[in-house]
């Protein structure tokens, strides 16, 4: 039976399963490190204890997510190879250099670092604690450059030359590093990452809040989560939709998938649902707005916008999928925008910390940041196929020579596995938000030894500013 | 365009790099896995705590190397890396999924409690004990070379398993696990380390018998590795490195019994290193054998120059900056503290 299996489509199915549970971790931890570094320096500023505690309970949840953040991404650095061996060759000229980057930037200083900010609060100052968890938050973000530029190469890629066996070759580095979607999908990105912490950090204090927990603590998270819902929300609205107009300049067909159009129309409408039916070419019970569309687009009421029967057919991505994830998105992203929205006029009234049902909104949002930055991938991804580079190289044509045994075998080990363990990855930061901050201030001495002795130079330091926790 | 392919043989630099990447994967990710792999014979939890606390600092940047090692190959050698991992597809899956277990142990162990550790104790051996048989397997299977048609792998699905890649996955195990008890050696003391000067003693006995046993193996198995070491006057040039090997294995044997504490360490890392150079000038220039050479498997200069004008810069950084926290974390795991946060 696994013999008749496409390997293809399976290499597929495996590979967005392992990047889909992949991209949740670095999309929460790139937030995490860098709202890390806000607390220990307000900490640092004002020595008031909360911030520390805080802290220190965060970067708990920061270790367990940034472990299996790593786990997961080191099995895609060799996937490339196992699943798409053809585009590796063709493609590695051009990409293997940014991922080589990707890892000298970034991994190796996060990695190492890590060591210093999670076990060396008795081993290093304060001030070098500071440096190392600014170090990291940078090494997140440096690590999002180059892995966005890579991947906006391969959906706008520029800057090279093709050899007559097919390979790929570097003309431009510059012009391939920043490809035409690569800053706006980089920007995109990090947003959306801050905004996927922010989230979090708002439905964890509301729930603290809510049980009448923890209060100090829980006003820091709900308070400095709500300033990022009400700062950075409509800015991303902002930046998706400079992010849209550049698809639609450099991928009308993934625009034309994810506005479900099939025909090529002058002011056409805005369908704000429906089913697009890729056999019948058309999207049916769409219930639609009027020339919006055109206006979003083109910012003109009966502008053009091109629809998915200009490519031929086995040139179209599968609408239904990008439509709706792409609904799913937006949806979201407007109700972290509402929910900025009601933290001002709560904050207004002094009511902020006391609504219950404010607290109730904000639990339930805890996901949202997450399902928004899949929906978002699932957007960008499939609404580039049937392309792994878009316009140079097809996804059908770029796996390995691997049976479909093998890859239906190890796509159910990796179901297997990633379910068994990110799933105790997940019960272990509830239990650790069940427990809650720590106010006894011993937590420190044994996390941060883990288990050694206290050198003098900590003892020395100890002493200074914001150095202890007594 | 940036190109230093006139000034520089690229391909050259580029193969002696990531050799250097992954010996210091093998190295560093080794006494790594090894503390995993010796992991359920240590005598008490307590012990346990210890070994794990030492290297848990660690281990994250430790594996970089690995993705270094994958990533480099990626970037300098694209159609090596396009030919083997489908070679190899599943010992690789085999291994990723096996540094998956015991990656998240060092998280997950010290949150759960009572007989829920206890999975994480084995998930933290068995994921050891797996990556490390695979990464064994891995050499064994390369080393007897690998079937390449056009620009594609043209062999099977289970071409990389037979009796002589098992072999060097065991000796890989006992390798690692050499590499670990002589770091626990260093960084522990009373109970734990007396645990670990015997197992290093014992596993230094298996890694002398591999050791011969793949030495001999080989120019047996191939006509032109007998030929390479055994032709005068290679062969006194090449002499040195299995008279340092054993040399370093009777140092090693008599430190232990001294009560050294951080030679044995280092100089398992010899141990590594000459076994290294070995395969290594067997295996020249092939990087995929014996199909490849690293002149055919090479990437486009301008690929090759941008990288190393990155990796001039950076390496000697990460080295200081790695090295750095190593020194934060220096002396011994502590007798009196519970480890667990």
């Amino acid at each position: 039976m696994l013999e008749n299996l496409d390997p293809v489509l399976l290499a597929r199915i495996q590979f967005a399963f392992t990047i889909s549970f992949h991209i949740v971790f670095p999309a929460f931890t790139i937030g995490l490190a860098s709202w890390l570094a806000v607390l220990e320096w307000r900490w640092l500023r004002t020595g008031k204890a909360v911030y520390a505690e805080v802290y220190r309970m965060w970067v708990k949840i920061f270790a367990v997510t940034f472990g299996m953040g790593v786990v997961s991404g080191v099995v895609l650095s060799f996937q490339f190879g196992t699943n798409w061996s053809v585009f590796s060759d063709a493609g590695g000229n051009i990409l293997g250099p940014l991922l080589g980057y990707e890892v000298l930037t970034a991994f190796f200083l996060e990695a190492s670092f890590l060591g210093v900010m999670l076990f060396g609060w008795n081993r290093v100052g304060p001030r070098m604690h500071f440096a190392a968890t600014l170090i990291v938050a940078l090494g997140t973000l440096v690590s999002a450059f180059w892995i966005l530029s890579a991947n906006s190469w391969m959906q706008t890629p520029v800057g090279y030359t093709s050899g007559a066996d097919g390979i790929l070759y570097p003309a431009n580095w510059l012009e391939i590093i920043f490809n035409p979607s690569f800053p706006y999908r980089f920007v995109h990105m990090v947003t959306a990452a801050y905004l996927t912490t922010a989230f979090t950090v708002a439905g964890i204090g509301a729930f603290y809040l809510f049980r009448g927990r923890h209060f100090p603590h829980a006003r820091v998270m709900l308070g400095m989560a709500m300033i990022m819902a009400v700062f950075v929300a409509p800015l991303q609205l902002l930046l998706g939709d400079m992010h849209g107009l550049n698809t639609l300049e450099h991928q009308p067909a993934k625009v034309a998938a994810m506005e479900g159009l099939w025909e090529t129309t002058r002011g056409a409408p805005l369908l704000l649902f429906g089913w697009p039916d890729q056999e019948a070419a058309k999207t049916r019970y769409a219930l639609e707005i009027p020339k919006l569309s055109s206006l979003i687009l083109t910012h003109d009421l009966n502008g053009e916008v091109r629809g998915l029967k200009e490519w031929p057919e086995n040139e179209r991505p599968p609408a239904a999928l990008v439509f709706w994830t792409f609904r799913i998105m937006v949806g979201l992203g407007l109700l972290m925008i509402a929910t900025g929205l009601i933290a001002i006029v709560l904050f207004l009234t002094k009511r902020l910390f006391n609504t219950r049902w404010f607290q109730l909104w904000c639990m339930a949002l805890t996901p949202a940041g997450f399902i928004s930055v899949l929906a978002g991938w699932f957007v960008t991804e499939v609404g580039r196929q049937p392309w792994i580079v878009q316009g140079l190289m097809r996804t059908d044509s770029a796996a390995s020579p691997v049976i479909g045994t093998s890859v239906a075998l190890s796509l159910a080990a990796f179901v297997v596995v990633y379910t068994f363990v990110f799933g105790a990855g997940s019960y272990y930061i509830l239990k650790l938000i069940g427990q809650g901050p720590d106010t006894s201030g011993t937590d420190a001495e044994t996390y941060g030894a883990h288990g050694m002795e206290e050198p003098p130079i900590a003892a020395d330091m100890a002493g200074e500013k914001g150095g202890s926790y007594a | 365009m940036l190109s230093l392919e006139g000034v520089l043989n690229l391909p050259l630099i580029w193969y002696g790099l990531i050799a250097a990447a992954i010996f210091l994967y093998v190295l560093l990710y080794g006494f790594d896995l090894g503390l995993g792999i010796l992991f359920p014979f240590a005598p008490t939890d307590q012990c346990r705590d210890r070994l794990m606390n030492s290297v848990a600092p660690f281990w994250d940047g430790n594996e970089t190397w690995l993705v270094l090692g994958g990533g480099g190959l990626l970037a300098a050698f694209p159609l090596a890396y396009a030919v083997l991992m489908p070679a190899l597809y599943i010992p690789v899956i085999v291994m990723l999924l096996g540094l998956i277990f015991r990656g998240v142990a060092f998280e997950f162990r010290f949150k759960a409690h009572g007989s829920s550790r206890r999975i994480w104790d084995y998930s933290f051996h068995i994921g050891s004990l797996s990556a490390a048989f695979m990464q064994g397997v891995i050499v064994g299977a390369v080393v007897q070379g690998i079937e390449v048609a056009g620009r594609s792998y043209a062999g099977g699905a289970f071409d990389w398993l037979n009796a002589y890649s098992v072999m060097t996955g065991v000796a890989v195990i006992f390798g690692y696990a050499l590499l670990g008890a002589a770091w626990a050696v260093m960084k522990t003391e009373g109970e734990t380390q007396a645990w670990a000067r015997k197992s290093a003693a014992y596993t230094l006995g298996y890694q002398a018998f591999f050791l011969a046993a793949v030495s001999i193996s080989m120019p047996v198995m191939n006509a032109d590795i007998r030929e390479l070491w055994f032709s005068l006057p290679n062969v006194f040039f090449l002499l040195p490195i299995p008279l340092v090997s054993l040399l370093l294995l009777i140092t090693i044997w008599g430190d232990l019994h001294a009560g050294r504490e951080v030679r044995p360490f280092l100089l398992s890392f010899g141990l590594f290193f000459t076994g290294y150079i070995g395969l290594a000038i067997s295996m020249w220039p092939y990087i995929v054998p014996f199909s490849l050479t690293y002149r055919q498997a090479a990437a486009a200069p301008s690929s090759q120059s941008l990288l190393l004008a990155g990796t001039l810069v950076l390496l000697p950084v990460i080295l200081a900056y790695v090295g750095y926290c190593y020194y934060v974390f220096r002396g011994k795991v502590s007798e009196d503290h519970e480890g667990a946060y």
